[in-house]
């Protein structure tokens, strides 16, 4: 039931897990994710499907450790197991040969950019990805990521590998380059998409974004995961996670990710304690 | 013995027996049951208290037509494993309905008891009844399992654990087919489970009802979200023969004023799944954190809205105002819910609408604004309308909103299976008799098909598809 079949720290604070899920191998797509529980007394939370393999059954997790649960579950072990894990969750990327396909992935958000960098290349498009992190330990998953682009750009905040500087300046160059881009898919903080689709915006770019607001049933049935697309509510576990990022209300969406700041902070405490 | 010698006049007289209840002061510190239940003596009473009708109106009431002269007549006689029985040929979950039926809109209703002495207050209190026969039932051990006839090689997969799920595993199940339950989330009982709270509900009880289940042989898998991980063709593919798609209400219906995505502000969904189904009554003991409120808006008068409230008051909040725009004889929840929040001192801010939510600097909500309404003439459903009365706005400090005004239906289902003919409001039709959809080999049933609706109409539901699967399944006839 859900065995543990691989565990490593990728970088300080972000780990891979593969974890044996069948049925979900053989059915997701890029963009999906699960949600998972490990204690019975423990939170539902959602993880994108970083990878997976069909054949052998498995899925790939890639998450940061940010507070109690990830924490919990970076603490699980090889030949451990999920208590619960269901999906495939959300709509799958919209994946369809337009040209040239420009992947942002910020920090742990390199994970799920990863199948989709994939899918757009096996479409058929010219894919360049460009990974940013604050430092280098938080540029993870890079040689996949070479694997599935034809051109990969790092940035770092503090300059301690591949360029100094973010993102945005990554996607700029391009543009000064000339290229001609034709779809931006943003995967990071909240930050790092409103900042990636400020930039497009001006330029024109369509530009898709995959949002991981707080999430609780993963279909539809709560609410918890709203968020304001073109003026209307969308719920992001059945209309999303990927949304125009043009459209996308992202102040709302950041001040909604701290709605719980405050006893997240208490269990983590308390649990390290 | 003696009670059957009273008279119809004797019996009118025996005052109607009330259960005993937690004290509203000290039960809003805690999530135990509110009414304790009746004594065996209290339920003997009560049941003599029946005139044993030729007509029997209150049968008529119920939706599952529960024999209810005779199973209150085995209660007269002690014997109560004889009621269990009878109680039982027809509503699988007596002890959930026992207490969550709006028994005063049905069984209750037309009970002659009731008309003889001018007050629906003083019908024979079925209800109470059923849920006493229930639980000494539940006491006396598990239950006996039902017979299962030889098995017929034939495979029913059902759609959601709720109450019109369940009901259909044990219908079918009885007649030797097998079943596999296939539930979203990782527990079962739909909102037995996520939504009714404690309180009202105890989770054991419904956990139960899923033991039993169980060990007839009716297999459950947590974690399934239909639609995503199979859809209904590749069930089929799978070898199911039939389908039963019992996914409830879904997708929470919001006010559509400005303010309602401020933080704060929840769905009831939400706000209950958080605190039932999430145990974030204990946090940071469990991990799924609420809001801590000290002044707390409900929004709407259904069930729905006192569960919220009375929620809240036991989560610490020191003010919770319930905001309906109606008065309170048009409030749909069950009487003694409405009857228990008032008690509990949830404040009705009645005839009285929310325009809009107020948030500070950070995005939280910190006041809503509420518009004075007064009843105007009759709309379709016969209700006066309520219309806004000019310029009499005002404005209450809240720290926490929550939502109580319905749920449209989830898409998850109707979205992968483009051959499920879904109405103009996303409910899946199904023909009222014997839940058949569109689709060949499948059925629906309960709010999916009704919209909100109530636990014994959802089983009501159930019942019948399951007749009609156990027929297709026998003749293949669609
Ligand atoms: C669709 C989606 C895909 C995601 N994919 C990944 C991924 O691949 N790798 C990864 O590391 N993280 C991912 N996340 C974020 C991840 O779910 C949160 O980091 C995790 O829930 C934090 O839990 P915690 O108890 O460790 O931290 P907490 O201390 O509870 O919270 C820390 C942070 O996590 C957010 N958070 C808390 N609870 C939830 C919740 N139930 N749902 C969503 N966010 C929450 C909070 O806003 C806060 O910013 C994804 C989120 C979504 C919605
Ligand atoms: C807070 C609250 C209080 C209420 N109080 C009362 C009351 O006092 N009396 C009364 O009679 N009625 C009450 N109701 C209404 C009553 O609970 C519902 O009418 C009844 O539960 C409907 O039963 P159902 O089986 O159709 O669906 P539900 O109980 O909604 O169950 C549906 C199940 O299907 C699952 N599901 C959904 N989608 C999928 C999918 N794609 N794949 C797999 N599983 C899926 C859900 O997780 C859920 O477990 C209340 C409702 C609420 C929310
Ligand atoms: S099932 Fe509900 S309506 Fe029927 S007798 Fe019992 S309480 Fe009354
Ligand atoms: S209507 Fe009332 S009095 Fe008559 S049989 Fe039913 S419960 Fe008894
Ligand atoms: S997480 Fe509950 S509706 Fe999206």
């Amino acid at each position: 039931m859900n065995r543990i079949l691989e565990k490593e720290f990728i970088s300080d604070q972000v780990f891979r897990m593969r974890v044996e899920a069948p049925a979900i191998a053989a059915k997701r797509k890029a963009g999906q994710f699960i949600i998972l529980r490990t204690s019975e007394d423990g939170e539902r939370i959602p993880l994108t499907i970083a990878d997976a393999s069909a054949e052998e059954g498995w899925l790939e997790l890639v998450v940061q450790v940010v507070g109690k649960t990830t924490k919990e579950m970076s603490m699980l072990e090889e030949g451990g197991s999920i208590l619960d894990l269901a999906g495939p969750l959300g709509r799958p990327t919209h994946i369809e040969k337009v040209g040239t396909v420009v992947i942002v992935g910020g920090g742990v958000g390199i994970a799920p950019a990863h199948p989709i960098a994939q899918a757009m290349k096996n479409a058929g498009n010219s894919v360049i990805s460009i990974l940013g992190g604050r430092s280098r330990g938080l540029v993870i998953m890079e040689e996949q990521m070479k694997a599935a682009s034809d051109r990969v750009m790092i940035t770092t905040d503090d300059g301690s590998y591949g360029q100094k500087g973010l993102v945005t300046d990554a996607i700029q160059k391009l543009i000064d380059e000339g290229l001609k881009i034709d779809l931006v898919v943003a995967v990071g903080p909240p930050i790092m998409m409103k900042f990636v689709c400020l930039l497009t915006k001006k330029y024109e770019i369509t530009t898709l974004v995959s949002l991981n607001t707080i999430m609780v049933d993963g279909t539809g049935m709560c609410g918890a995961c709203r968020v304001t697309v073109d003026n209307k509510t969308k719920f992001v576990c059945v209309d999303g996670p990927e949304f125009d990022g043009h459209c996308v209300d992202f102040d709302e969406m950041m001040k909604r990710q701290r709605m719980y700041e405050v006893q997240e902070k208490e269990s983590m405490d308390r649990f390290q304690s | 013995m003696e009670e059957k010698k009273l008279t119809p006049k004797e019996r009118l007289q025996i005052p109607t027996q009330e259960m005993g209840e937690q004290d509203p002061k000290e039960r809003i510190h805690n999530l135990k049951e509110v009414p304790f239940g009746y004594t065996p003596e209290q339920a003997k009473l009560e049941a003599t208290r029946c005139l044993q009708c030729k007509t029997a109106p209150c049968v008529a009431g119920c939706p599952v037509e529960i024999d209810i002269p005779t199973f209150l007549n085995q209660i007269c006689e002690g014997d109560f494993k004889g009621a269990a029985k009878t109680i039982k040929i027809t509503n699988i979950l007596p002890a959930i309905c026992g207490r969550v039926c709006p028994q005063e809109e049905q069984c209750q209703l037309g009970c002659i008891v009731g008309k003889s002495l001018k007050t629906v207050d003083k019908a024979v209190q079925i209800g109470k009844l059923e849920r006493f026969i229930a639980d000494w039932e539940m006491e006396q051990g598990a239950a006996d399992t039902p017979e299962i006839k030889a098995a017929t090689g034939k495979r029913v997969a059902i759609v959601g654990s709720g109450p019109a799920g369940l009901t259909v595993a044990a219908d079918v199940r009885r007649e030797g087919h097998e079943v596999t339950v296939f539930e979203a989330l990782h527990k079962p009982g739909g909102v037995l489970i996520y939504g009714i709270p404690e309180f009202r509900l105890p989770k054991a009880i419904v956990m139960t009802e899923v033991e039993n289940l169980e060990n007839m042989g009716v297999e459950m898998k947590y974690n399934m979200v239909i639609g995503n991980i199979h859809s209904l063709d590749e069930l089929f593919e799978q070898g199911y023969d039939a389908i039963f798609v019992a996914t409830g209400a879904g997708l929470p219906m919001f006010m559509r004023i400005e303010g309602e995505n401020l933080n704060g502000v929840y769905s009831a969904n939400e706000y209950l799944t958080r605190a039932n189904l999430m145990k974030a009554y204990s946090f940071p003991e469990t991990d799924t954190p609420i809001a801590r409120s000290k002044n707390v808006a409900v929004f709407g008068g259904g069930n729905v809205a006192m569960d919220s409230a009375r929620t809240a008051l036991r989560l610490g909040a020191e003010n919770v105002y319930l905001v309906y725009r109606r008065s309170r004889i048009e409030m749909p929840a069950r009487v003694e819910e409405v009857h228990h929040a008032d008690e509990e001192g949830v404040q009705f801010l009645l005839l009285q609408n929310p325009v809009r939510l107020i948030g500070d600097e950070d995005g939280w909500v910190k006041q809503m604004e509420c518009i004075k309404m007064e009843l105007g003439e009759p709309d379709d459903s016969g209700r006066r309308r309520p219309m806004p009365i000019k310029d009499s706005e005002f404005r209450v400090d809240i720290d926490t909103c929550i939502v109580a005004i319905g749920n449209s239906s989830n898409p998850l289902i109707p979205d992968s299976t483009p051959d499920l003919e879904t109405n103009r409001w996303g409910n899946i039709i199904a023909d009222d008799q014997t839940m058949k959809t569109s689709k060949k080999g499948v059925f629906a049933g309960g709010d999916i098909v009704l919209g909100a609706a109530t636990v014994i109409l959802a089983m009501g539901q159930g019942r019948l598809a399951a007749a009609a699967i156990n027929e297709y399944l026998k003749n293949g006839e669609w």
